[in-house]
This record gives structure tokens, sequence and C-alpha cells, in this order.
């Protein structure tokens, strides 16, 4: 049995009366995709926030890399190597593409208190970002604003700056949405591409492309995990079917 | 002489080469730098226009048309390249301006005590005020700031020793063998070379690796947060330095008129400093120089004109300044620097 890279010991999240992230316990294991899947309302955004560092759980305990990171603020859980992408497209939008990405490797390059040494000529912040642009397809768009970039563009320049500080795990919430077939297609055989050489925790509602990309699968539904395995033992098993999958299932099988 | 064709690899040096002296050209001959080059120019020779046409009022309203540009820039860093609207600022005319003026009362002239301890004094109130402020937002953060300036404010008006609601008349800084502040011209110079040091600082902290930090947290903190960057410790430090460049233009402007008095530091004070900003154009680096500019010869003219129309009108300059602040918010959102052509060369908007 390896090690797992990110554990989440019987999480509780609740909000008032309603409990969110109910007695989660998921764990994604080194260089494996790990997709969570479930219905609006499942509480999937909350276990990301809690996953980041955004909101404090209740009860439980998050493991990653081997350490206890439940109380850590999210800026040092990403030096620990732990990326995400958001679900809404966020991104600097003031600033070029490559200045985005160089942004993320700067991040991982030690401390920022540097006042007069001009970025813009730092080769050792624009080489590796140039690299990474290049990497999702966004070479020709580097010098282009990022609020100008199309949807698409603006989520591989997303994926691009989690890649850029060589993270042990990718958090991908919803990288696939709002994206059209053919734009989905290709982040799917980029993602397809990474796989095995990081970890990834897949958040997506776009039942194909967790099917293609997943070796694990878990739902979620009212905020607990009711079922986890591949995607062949969750495409059979009954609960799930009733409780999300539905007619759905059908066509991907 | 030989008669060999150029190798290509000298072709392209040739082009690299023609490349970036038309770019060079081009950034010498577009207005934005004719203008800031004019202004600094004129600046660098005010003391001997108005010795030359014997206005020596032009040269003292010379003179704090320099320190506030000082204190504008600096408010600049955390409200233009930062976005963080800190309504307090003036707060460090008085820290820089009383830290000067209590030493001095108690006897001690020495610019070269006075100055170091002025600076640092600004700077433990600027790591307080942003330790506690920079935990809140938006219209919070507003408060706070503000909160914390007042708070200064009525204690210096409290000081009984030290003037109270009147102020307090000071003897100039001494820095014997090297400047004699009750010189206008030499002070005016001093503080002409001390803009220049602030504006080339902003300059270099703009483009830095901590620039972006903070102009990157300025577009998106969650971003920043997510990619690693611990953005509070950053944004302390920014504040911290833009305290310490505030209480340098104090210490300038307790020596201007040698006299420090809470009135310095009132909120209307670091409201105009923030209408400054605003009205220069905030994160850009001369737009703190043309607010201040703008901002002092509206004053200037607009009170004798009002009072030409109308015996005592003058007062009341700010019913015009006001609405012509409106129009600028309204049509010229990136403020007077916007007018002299887009920013950002290089990059394509497409």
């Amino acid at each position: 049995m390896i090690e797992p890279l990110l554990r989440t010991d019987r999480l509780v999240k609740r909000f008032g009366g309603l409990v969110a992230t109910d007695t989660v316990s998921i764990d994604v294991r080194p260089g494996e995709i790990h997709a969570l899947i479930g219905p609006n309302g499942a509480g999937k955004t909350t276990l990301v926030g809690q996953l980041t560092g955004n909101l404090a759980p209740d009860a439980g305990t998050i493991h990653f890399a081997g350490r206890d990171v439940t109380r850590l603020p999210t800026h040092a859980r990403v030096r620990l190597g732990l990326a995400r992408s958001f679900q809404i497209t966020s991104v600097l939008r003031e600033f070029t593409a490559l200045e985005n990405v160089a942004l993320a490797v700067q991040a991982h390059a030690g401390h920022s208190f540097r006042f007069l040494a001009d970025v813009r000529r730092d080769e050792t912040l624009r080489a590796p970002a140039r690299q990474g642009l290049e990497a999702v397809g966004l070479g020709a768009r580097a010098d282009t604003l990022a609020s100008v970039l199309s949807h698409g563009e603006q989520r591989q320049l997303e994926i691009a700056m989690a890649l850029a500080g060589d993270p042990k795990l990718l958090l991908l919430d919803e990288p696939m949405a709002g994206m059209g077939a053919e734009e989905s297609q290709r982040m799917i055989g980029f993602l397809q591409a990474l796989k095995g050489k990081r970890a990834m925790l897949l958040i997506e509602h776009d039942m194909d492309a967790v099917f293609q990309l997943a070796d694990r699968i878990t739902v979620l539904v009212y905020g607990r995990a009711i079922a986890s395995g591949t995607p062949d033992e969750i495409r059979a098993n009954a609960e799930v079917r009733q409780a999300y999958l539905g007619d759905e299932t059908a066509e991907v099988a | 002489m030989s008669h060999r064709l150029p190798t290509v690899h000298e072709m392209a040096a040739a082009i690299i080469l023609l490349a970036r002296a038309s770019r060079m050209i081009e950034w010498l001959s577009s207005p934005r730098t004719i203008v800031a080059a004019i202004l600094v120019l004129l600046l660098a020779v005010l003391p001997l226009l108005t010795q030359a046409f014997d206005q020596r009022y032009l040269l003292s309203i010379g003179t704090r048309i320099v320190i506030w540009s000082i204190a504008a820039i600096s408010l600049n860093m955390i409200l233009g390249y930062g976005g963080l609207v800190s309504f307090g600022h003036a707060v460090f005319f008085g820290i820089g301006g009383y830290a000067v003026g209590i030493l001095s009362a108690s006897g001690l002239q020495s610019g070269w005590l006075q100055w170091p301890v002025a600076i640092a004094a600004s700077v433990l109130w600027a790591a307080l005020v942003g330790a506690l402020s920079l935990r809140t937002r938006g219209v919070y953060f507003i408060m706070i700031t503000l909160a914390f300036a007042q708070l200064v404010y009525y204690v210096s008006a409290g000081l009984e020793a030290y003037g109270a609601d009147d102020g307090l008349n000071i003897s100039r800084s001494r820095f014997p063998g090297l400047i004699d502040l009750r010189d206008k011209a030499s002070f005016y110079w001093l503080c002409f070379v001390l803009l220049l040091g602030t504006l080339w600082f902003c300059s270099r902290f703009a483009n830095s690796r901590f620039g972006f930090v903070i102009r990157g947290a300025k577009s998106n903190d969650q971003r920043m947060m997510a990619l690693g960057f611990p953005v509070f410790r950053y944004r302390l430090a920014a504040f911290t330095l833009s305290g310490a460049f505030g209480g340098l233009a104090g210490i300038l402007l307790a020596n201007e008129g040698a006299y420090v008095s809470p009135a310095m530091m009132s909120w209307v004070k670091s409201g105009d400093l923030i209408v400054i900003v605003v009205l220069g154009g905030m994160g850009t680096l001369f737009g703190p120089l043309y607010g201040t500019i703008a901002f002092f010869v509206l004053e200037e003219s607009l009170k004798p004109l009002l009072d030409l129309v109308h015996k005592g009108w003058g007062e009341y300059w700010q019913i015009v300044f006001g609405p012509m602040l409106v129009l600028i918010a309204l049509y010229a959102k990136g403020g007077i620097d916007s007018l002299l052509g887009p920013r950002h060369e290089g990059r394509r908007h497409d």
C-alpha cells in the first residue's frame, strides 16, 4: 500500500444546521487522478475550500505530503506542493499571460522582498514561464493581457499557473467549466498527457471527462461520500446510479 | 575594404539594434515622456525662475508642491499599486512633523538625530496600523485607517506642552556645514532631490518582484494567495514603506513652515492626498506629481478668480473644484496621466 499524498480523515464542516461536509475521508495517491463527483449542492466546493485552506473544518484532519496541514494557511499549503485551479476562472486580468505564469514561478522562487531589480527582465522567472505557456499551448499569446484571452485560453492559463511551482498535487476545480466541446477535448488530452506525472484531484461535472481520466472516483451526495472506487465499480454501484448518475450511465457505459 | 555580403548573424544583430533604437526613439518622443521631462526640468530650475521674476511666494508654493508630491507618491504605492484605500495618510505628515517639532522644542536641533527618529516613528506607526487594518477589507479598511489617524490628531491637539490646537513654532533642523535649511532655495533643492529619489525608488518598486506581488494582490488577492504568496506580509511591508516616505514628507513640511500643528494631519488633508492620487492617475509613476501640481495650481488660481467675481467667494473654491473632480472621475478614469496616451507599451489589447 502506497502512502497517500493527500488524505482527509473524517472531515466535518457545518454551516448552521446544514452539514456541508459529513465525515468525509478520501485520499489521493501519488500519480493518480482521483475524481470527485456529485450533484449540485453535494458539498464539493466546501470540501475543496477546506483542502485549499480557505475554509476551516469543524472536525477532522487533512494530511498532505506526510504533514498535518489542517491549520495551515493557503499560501503555506501551496508551498508544500498543493496547487489549484479555480471553478470560476481566476487569473490576474491586468497582467499579460506571461506575467501571470512568471508570478506563479516567482511564488516558488524564495521570498519576494526584492524592491529594485526589474522583474520584466528576469529570465529566471520568464524562461520557465514561457515554457509553461508553451506546454499548455499558449506560447503565441505570451504578451497578451489575460483579460482579453478567450475563456478557454484563460482556463489553459490557469493550468499553466498551477503547474508553475512543480506541484505534487493539482486540485482542479471544474477545469472544463464553460468550455466548448472542442476545447474540452483538448483539455482532456492535456490532462491525460499529465497523468502519472502528477497526482490530481479532479472536481468535474463533465461525466465523459471523468470516466476518461479518473483512476478512482468518489461520489459525494449531501456532504457524504456514498461510494468510492474505480470507474467500473462506480458505474456498477446501485446506490450511485440511483442517487446521481441516473440515465447518464447508459450513455457512458 | 572587403566586399563580402553581411552574414545572417550580422544582419540579425543589425535588425535587433534598429528595433531597439526605434523603441528608444518612440519612448523619447511619446507625450508621456516629454511632459514628465519638461515638468522635472521646470521643477529643477524653479528657484532660478522665481528669483529672476522676483516671485518669492511662488517658490514657497513650489516647495509645498514638491513635498506633497513625495507624500502623494508614497500614498500611491499602496493606493495606486496596491488598491488599499488608506484614508489616514496625512497622519505621517503629523508624525514626521511632530517628531521634528518635539525634538526641536527639547533643544535637540540636529537633523542627523531628528530625521532618523522621525522616519523610525513613522515606520513604527505604519507597522502597527498596518498590522491591524490590513486584516480588514474595503470600507472597514478605510474607516480603521481614518480612525487611527484621528487618534493621533486628537492626541496632538491635546499636547499642551507643544501648543495643543495652536501648534508649535520650531527652528529648522540643523545640518552644520552641509546645508542651511533657512535658505529657501537650498531647502527647495533638497526637497527636489528627495522627490527625485522617491520617484526613482517608486519606478524600481513598481516593476520589482515586490511591486508585482503588491499589484497582483490588487488585481486578485485570492489568486495571489492560491499561488503561494503570503499576501498580508507583503501588504504590511508596502504599508510600512509608504509610511516611511510619508514621514519624510512630514519632516520636510515641518521645516518648510518652521511650524507644526494638528491641522497638518486633519482628515481633510488625508482626503486631499487621495484626491491628488486619483486626479493624477492611480498606479502611475508621475500621476501623483501631476495631481499635486494640478491641485495646488487650481487652489491658488481658483481662489483669486472667485474673489474677483465676488469678494469672499475665494473661500469656497472647492465648490468649483469638486465638480471638476467629478468630471475627471467620469471622463478620464486614469486621471491626468491617461490623457497622455495609453500605457502598457508592448502589450497587446486585441
